[in-house]
């Protein structure tokens, strides 16, 4: 038996550790929507890639942990950068709908490859440093919980330093809001886009590979991961680093508290309709400043 | 003017050129049995499908290498329904009007199974699906068979043990699709039957990552056992958060976890976690006399060998559906009579003592499922493999 | 009227596809076919309705499936659960989607590009919850058994030939009003709208009204479907309106061609039957669906359709120009 206090305090823990997960997930689209205005449907399958290219790394190349994540990581980003130089570099001028569309169509893609490469069945990796449990007044913590929070921390003061303290950072932002200028001012937007779509390829792998010791990993687990870190994002401030992450906490918290407290059935149409409520009353998200209605 | 003209043009010239394709049709005469087959391949339930067309596939080689039957060779037709009712209707009538089969084996899901049903009885073919549901064959519908042990026994199952434990209340967790929705309802239906009672009924996502607020609310709960009802990974992730949030109350699976990819993705998390099984998953420790051991062992050799992995009691269910299917056109053929659609289905209900996978089938004009729970054994996992717990 | 004039004519097209339909079952007797033919017809219905909203009026949708199953389930429950007739369950169909569609497109229309999407996606997925949860009305997950088959005026449509009239007929009705549509006044505003909404606006064109009132006849088109489908098929289940479902819905009009009736039914057609003329690759469905979508969004932007079409003009033009040429160097 626990007490609903304990319970209430389960489920904060359980919703900060899906939160994070979607708040790194939701800092991939961050990345490429900052540089490029794209949403990128394939943020999803680049969590997927990374949690699996792992898997290989452990049971195949027989590499240890943490080089099989590097290994995953690093591929994951050269299949973004891929994905650019073959899917949305051809497009100039293109309008939302066909990027959306080319997107899902990468997103369909990559899908349909890993079921070939890693068939449809559910792997796992092994915790990063065990599975037993830390009491926390009533509640439980899982180390890997701990992980997920450290790595997601580690990840996002790190772009934070990248976007504001080196000039690269600086020049991919510029992209985004003045594609033109920053091109006038010598920076190489194409080069910019290139960079980005890597690196959000590596963020979504390391999401991935984080999660995979406690939520399993499949070909298809993509999509609503996806789906949700998109929610992170926009419910926090598309174009805000730090927002993705803070949307990604509100949406886990509230979902898992809905979940526990409300029905368990209906925890996705909860977060969802928070989806919905942000875009009908701030579309511009919790931190985000301008008017978030793009003509 | 020249463009819009075309766009004209082409309402004209597409519709002409489908019903050239389409007019096409091939049309030859019957020099085999046709046995159609159909299932989910790819798409959601791939992992229970796939196992089902390897089984189809390989025994249809099997039969033919050893001479068909009474001669003639038999055919499979196969179509994947990606677990897609829109699908397995297209699928069906394709089998019953182009390819004019005279039996049909699947599909693999419950979903699938029930949107065909119609079509069956109307057309009049007989189908034997790999299916769960109880839904499927009650009330009995003339045409429509399954192989599979209902949910029903696997819940009588589970049940019976807890009764005998002396527990009185459960918490159960289902997973929000067919396989889930049927089991859910069987465990509330039966509970009382067997003095207990459902004191937290929570549900999950096919594609969540996380139980750890469904487990936490039954751990609220004074619940003494929790049964999850789900098919690969949802049930690992549910007994790893288990052992995560230190729930001490004992663990039930379904039969759908039955696949050593459970065991596998749990870690040490399943150990000491309950399930109904076919008695495949426990062959080896069966006794000698057990009347099943022999197809069980045949079945997982030959499966092995040609296809790598390990045998799952779904391909089995698939082996059953083809068996009988082949068993009672060979009785048709031995009696002399013709074999068509309803002599097919009438010698179905006469099949009787047949030993398969799944248990001894005895179908009846009133049974088209034709297994009793005694097809269920209880299996607990120990040591990272399946132990008989009977 | 000259035969010239009669080709020009938005009509001409329609009364020779509406012949050609119509015949169709004469040479096609085949009911596999047939039934082929009906779900292409089904999905077409909605297709034409969501290329009313994306391709005229640029707006995306990423959840009408959620309407095409609102319709299902409307018509579907009611006839199994009460024996409603299916044309009572039709116009409750309608009125139900309608007021669904009004009160969602009214605030997700202000939104744009990405943002619009996201939303009509999260609407899909509420709505697919529902479907599931609701099982006191729909079945749950397992699906929705027992509903009639379609009976309208006293006949009961229950062969696959009467059906596939009875869905030509529908999406006939429905291709004539949506010509009528785009030629029209409010089609001209539409395609304003499409090209720039603050030019529209400026112009006069009441934006909100036209983008909500589009909304909302797509929406009656896929409940339309969607009570079609529930009607043929005698059973629901919420997997056959999932999000999937509403990406294949956009691939269908992206790949048939943005802005063209024609277009919107070609892309129906193929996306429909392609699948059963793989069947021998069908594992690699996926990746070839994948692959189609990219090729074409990058190598064909404006649609299937249109860019076979750009290709023999080109290849006219090209034939024109060298025999001018020709004529020119003859003189």
């Amino acid at each position: 038996m626990i007490s609903l206090e304990q319970q209430i305090l389960q489920f904060v823990i359980t919703g900060i550790t899906i939160g994070s997960i979607y708040g790194l997930i939701g800092l991939g689209f961050s990345i490429i929507y900052n540089s490029t205005e794209i949403i990128n449907f394939a943020q999803g399958e680049f969590v997927m890639l990374g949690g699996l290219i792992t898997v290989t790394g452990i049971q195949v190349l027989h590499l240890p942990l943490p080089f099989a994540a590097i290994l995953a990581v690093i591929m994951v980003a050269v299949i973004g950068i891929v994905m650019d130089l073959f899917a949305i570099r051809p497009l100039k001028d293109a309008s939302a709908i066909t990027l959306i569309i080319i997107t899902i169509g990468a997103s369909i893609f990559i899908r349909g490859v890993s079921s070939f490469v890693w068939g449809k069945e559910p792997y796992t990796i092994p915790a990063f440093s065990g599975e037993e449990p830390i009491p926390f007044f009533g509640a439980v913590i899982q180390p890997q919980s701990l992980w997920v929070l450290f790595i997601t921390i580690v990840i996002v003061v790190g772009l934070k330093q990248f976007f504001d303290r080196t000039l690269t950072g600086k020049a991919m932002i510029a992209c985004a809001f003045q594609p033109r200028a920053a091109s006038l001012v010598g920076i190489d937007v194409s080069y910019m886009v290139l960079l980005s779509f890597g690196l959000s390829g590596a963020v979504g792998a390391a999401a991935g590979i984080v999660i995979a010791p406690m939520s399993m990993t499949q070909y298809d687990m993509g999509v609503m991961l996806g789906l949700k870190g998109f929610c992170a994002a926009i419910i926090g401030g598309l174009g805000y680093p730090w927002g993705a992450v803070v949307g990604g906490l509100a949406l886990g918290i509230l979902e898992s508290l809905g979940a526990g407290l409300i029905s368990s059935g209906y925890k996705d149409a909860i977060a969802f309709t928070i989806l919905l409520l942000m875009l009908f009353f701030r579309p511009q998200g919790l931190l985000g400043k301008t008017k978030g209605d793009r003509v | 003017m020249t463009k819009s003209r075309l766009f004209r043009l082409a309402g004209i010239i597409l519709p002409m050129a489908l019903v050239i394709v389409l007019a096409a049709a091939p049309a030859y005469a019957h020099e085999e049995y046709k046995i159609g087959a159909i299932f989910a391949s790819t798409g959601p339930a791939s992992m229970l499908g796939l196992p089902e067309k390897n089984t189809v596939m390989m025994l249809e080689e099997a039969l033919n290498a050893a001479g068909g039957i009474g001669g003639k060779k038999v055919e499979i037709i196969f179509y994947n329904t990606e677990a897609d009712p829109t699908k397995t209707v297209t699928a069906v009538k394709k089998l019953i009007k182009k390819d004019k089969v005279e039996i049909i084996i699947g599909p693999t899901t419950s979903g699938t199974t029930l949107a065909i049903i119609d079509i069956i009885e109307k057309e009049k073919v007989p189908l034997i699906s790999a299916a769960a549901s109880v839904r499927i064959i009650k009330p009995v519908k003339p045409y429509v068979f399954k192989t599979p042990q209902t949910d029903v026994m696997a819940v009588e199952k589970i049940y019976e043990r807890l009764q005998k434990n002396g527990i009185k209340r459960v918490a159960i967790i289902t997973v929000a699709n067919g396989f889930g929705d049927s089991g859910r309802n069987q465990l509330k239906i039966l509970a009382s039957k067997y003095g207990l009672t459902v004191v937290a009924d929570e549900r999950f996502g096919k594609k969540d990552t996380d139980m750890t607020v469904q487990l936490t609310k039954i751990k609220g709960t004074n619940a003494q056992a929790i049964i999850s009802w789900d098919t690969n990974p949802g049930p690992a992730v549910i007994a790893k958060n288990r052992k995560a949030l230190g729930i001490k109350i004992p663990l039930y699976n379904s039969h759908g976890v039955a696949s050593k990819k459970f065991i596998e993705l749990s870690g040490g998390a399943a150990e000491g976690t309950y399930l109904p099984a076919g008695k495949l998953l426990v062959v080896d420790q069966l006794t000698k006399n057990d009347p099943q051991r022999k197809v069980l062992t045949d079945y997982k050799n030959s499966y092995e060998s040609k296809f790598g992995g390990s045998a799952n009691t779904f391909g089995g269910h698939a082996y059953d559906a083809f068996q009988i299917a082949v068993k009672a056109i060979q009785n048709l053929v031995d009696k002399k009579i013709h074999v068509n659609r309803d002599s097919i289905r009438d010698e179905l209900e006469n099949i009787t003592g047949f030993v398969g996978t799944g248990g001894i089938f005895n179908f009846s004009a009133k049974d088209h499922n034709g297994l009793t729970k005694e097809g269920f054994v209880l299996v607990e996992i120990e040591n990272g493999d399946w132990k008989l717990a009977e | 009227m000259t035969f010239r004039s009669l080709l020009r004519s938005p009509y001409t097209g329609f009364i020779f596809f509406a012949v050609l339909l119509l015949l169709i079952p004469l040479a096609v007797t085949n009911e596999y076919y047939l039934n082929v033919l009906i779900i292409i017809g089904i999905n077409s219905i909605i297709v034409m309705g969501l290329d009313l909203l994306m391709g005229y009026t640029g707006q995306i949708s990423l959840g009408h499936a959620a309407f095409y199953g609102i319709g299902a389930y409307i018509s579907g429950v009611l006839s199994a659960k009460w024996g409603v007739p299916p044309l009572m369950g039709l116009l409750l169909a309608l009125v139900g989607v309608s007021i669904i569609a009004f009160t969602v497109g009214n605030p997700t229309l202000r939104l744009h590009g990405h943002y619009l999407a996201m939303a009509t996606l999260g609407f899909g997925i509420i709505v697919f919850i529902f479907f599931q949860e609701l099982d006191f009305l729909t079945g749950g997950p397992s699906g929705l058994v027992g509903i009639e088959a379609m009976t309208l005026f006293g006949i009961t449509f229950d062969s696959d030939r009467s059906y596939y009239y009875l869905v030509s007929i529908v999406m006939l009705i429905i291709l004539l009003l949506s010509i009528n549509l785009v030629n029209s006044r409010v089609g001209r505003a539409l395609r304003a709208i499409h090209g720039s909404e603050i030019a529209a606006n400026v112009l006069g064109v009441k934006i909100s009204r036209y983008k909500n009132g589009i909304f909302v006849i797509s929406a009656l088109y896929a409940a339309v479907a969607g009570w079609l489908y529930a009607h043929y098929i005698t059973f629901i289940s919420p997997s056959s309106f999932g999000f999937m479902f509403s990406i294949k819905l956009v691939t269908m009009v992206v790949i048939g061609s943005l802005g063209s009736l024609w277009g919107a039914i070609f892309g129906a057609a193929l996306l429909t039957s392609l699948p059963e003329f793989l069947t021998v690759v069908e594992d690699y469905e996926t990746v070839a669906f994948g692959i189609i979508l990219m090729s074409v969004m990058i190598f064909m932007p404006r649609g299937l359709l249109r860019g076979i079409e750009d290709l023999v003009i080109k290849i006219f033009a090209r034939i024109s120009d060298r025999s001018e040429v020709q004529e020119k160097i003859n003189e």
